[in-house]
């Protein structure tokens, strides 16, 4: 484990909190930023390179941006907003108790693979592997994935058309 | 130890040359601006104006540096930090000129040289519009919010059509690294003949994701009281201004790098070669905005949808259709 790992892990967790704990919405939304860059360079040190700029272009500079947009429109003011009613009660405890089973379950299959590392060949996470991989063995599921994106297209214009009809 | 200190050394250099380059192009613009219009500029300050920069720094570190009350304090401190950081990170990824041999070390002249190239470029730019995004709502103020908001949403709109038209010059080229598409382009044509829709498309986009005249509605100063930097004084409005103009370098380098052959051409050193092509892109950057009047924002975002992101697509197929029969190889 490099110190890299160590550090951006660090700042993973750090971000992840910190979108929780922070009071304002717009906070939360720029820890989670913060979150997404640290898991880039998570994925960087895995060799996972195209892994890695497709997170910041996708998560951190589109969808993330989208979201502070939203928020930064309906918290113009600083006020921070009222805590609305609580429909579910106890759920700091449950949310703790799912969270600590999934680590669970995560931890166990991490140590279980400990030391049965594959060979992993030379150009992994490449642009060029990582393309070849996603046209040939999982061109289904990447053709799926670009129709469920047209779906949703199909659904903006519709939604947004309407009022024009 | 020895690759690190020459990285170190290396990325030294690049920095203080892209800061030295936008702090004269503050100058040279202002100066071509005056000529344009039938002015001299400044010319005060040193012969030709030539420390006028300099003087603009030091009034800038000596006035007061104000908070507004009601400002989120850490995120309005943090964004004029963060936009400098993206400005100079995206330079790292352009090759000034061929690879130098010091005393048996091959250095190649750029930053850095990722597998994935223009990629990572695209992904660092992307982080420009948090910098706009937060220091708008930082300030609490409706100027700032409106003009923040106003910036973010045009920055997001022409980044689709500038990656799209990245995309067929990465099908040209047949490569995602800037040295590789340099020396593609020394072998075949500069891309500019080769891709004339895509250069005018990465062009447009860049001058729109730097908030250039005619797309600075960021800073239309005369509706919005200056935009998303309205409440910043003092230095740290001077690191929003240093970032436009690093934007400003760095984009006519990567035109440069993508479509006029990087360093490449006869007689003349690489680098240099490479600083007169840079050097004429911030010209026509110059000439624009001494020649076009402001787009009006509805003007802007269709502009942006509905003209150059088709063409973009379309520009994109075509492409792909001269790959595929192997006219472009």
């Amino acid at each position: 484990m490099s110190l890299l790992f160590i550090v951006a892990a660090f700042i993973a967790v750090a971000g992840a909190a910190g979108v929780v704990l922070a009071k304002s919405p717009v906070h939360s939304v720029l820890a989670l930023v913060v979150n997404f860059i640290a898991l880039a360079v998570l994925f960087l040190s895995l060799q996972a390179e195209f892994m890695a700029v497709i997170q910041l272009i996708i998560y951190a500079g589109a969808v993330m941006v989208l979201f502070l947009f939203v928020i930064a429109l309906l918290t113009a003011r600083k006020e921070l907003p009222t805590s609305p009613q609580k429909w579910l009660k106890n759920q700091e405890v449950l949310g703790a108790a799912l969270g600590l089973g999934l680590m669970a379950v995560l931890g166990t299959v991490a140590l279980a693979g400990r030391g049965a590392a594959a060979e992993v060949p030379a150009d992994f996470g490449s642009v060029v592997a990582f393309g070849r991989s996603l046209l040939t063995t999982n061109v289904f599921v990447f053709e799926l994935t670009a129709f469920v994106l047209l779906v949703a297209v199909i659904g903006v214009v519709i939604l947004v058309g309407r009022r024009e009809a | 130890m020895q690759t690190l200190v020459v990285l170190l050394v290396k990325s030294l250099v690049l920095l203080l040359g892209l800061i030295t380059a936008a702090a004269l192009l503050t100058l040279v613009e202002r100066k071509f601006l005056g000529y344009f219009q039938y002015r001299l500029g400044p010319n005060r300050v040193g012969p030709w104006g030539l420390f006028q920069p300099i003087a603009d720094v030091v009034k800038a570190a000596f006035k007061e540096d104000i908070i507004p009350q009601d400002a989120d304090r850490l995120v309005f401190r943090l964004a004029p930090v963060l936009s400098v950081f993206v400005g100079l990170g995206t330079f790292a990824l352009i090759p000034l000129g061929p690879p130098v041999h010091i005393g048996g070390l091959t250095i190649p002249l750029s930053g850095a040289e990722p597998n994935a190239g223009i990629l990572v470029f695209l992904a660092i730019a992307s982080l420009s519009v948090y910098g706009v995004a937060m220091g708008g709502w930082a300030s609490q103020s409706k100027y700032s919010l409106l003009g923040s908001l106003r910036a973010t949403a045009q920055m997001i709109s022409y980044e689709l059509a500038l990656g799209m038209a990245l995309v067929s010059v990465i099908l040209t080229t047949g490569t995602l690294v800037p040295a590789e598409m340099v020396a593609y382009q020394a072998q075949h044509l500069p891309l500019v003949l080769m891709q004339p829709f895509a250069f005018l498309i990465v062009f447009i986009s860049l001058l729109a994701e730097g908030n250039r005249v005619p797309f600075d509605l960021t800073e239309a100063e005369t509706e919005l009281v200056g935009g998303y930097n309205t409440e910043y004084t003092g230095m740290r409005f001077a690191m929003f201004f240093l970032t436009e103009y690093v934007a400003v370098v760095v984009s006519a380098a990567l035109m440069t790098t993508l479509f006029l052959g990087g360093w490449n051409g006869p007689f003349l050193p690489g680098l240099l070669w490479f600083v007169l092509k840079t050097a004429l892109m911030i010209f026509v950057v110059i000439w624009i905005r001494a020649t076009l009047p402001r787009l009006r924002y509805d003007q802007l975002m269709s502009f942006g949808w509905k003209v150059l992101l088709p063409v973009a697509a379309l520009n994109l197929l075509a492409t792909s259709i001269l790959v595929v029969i192997g006219w472009i190889a």
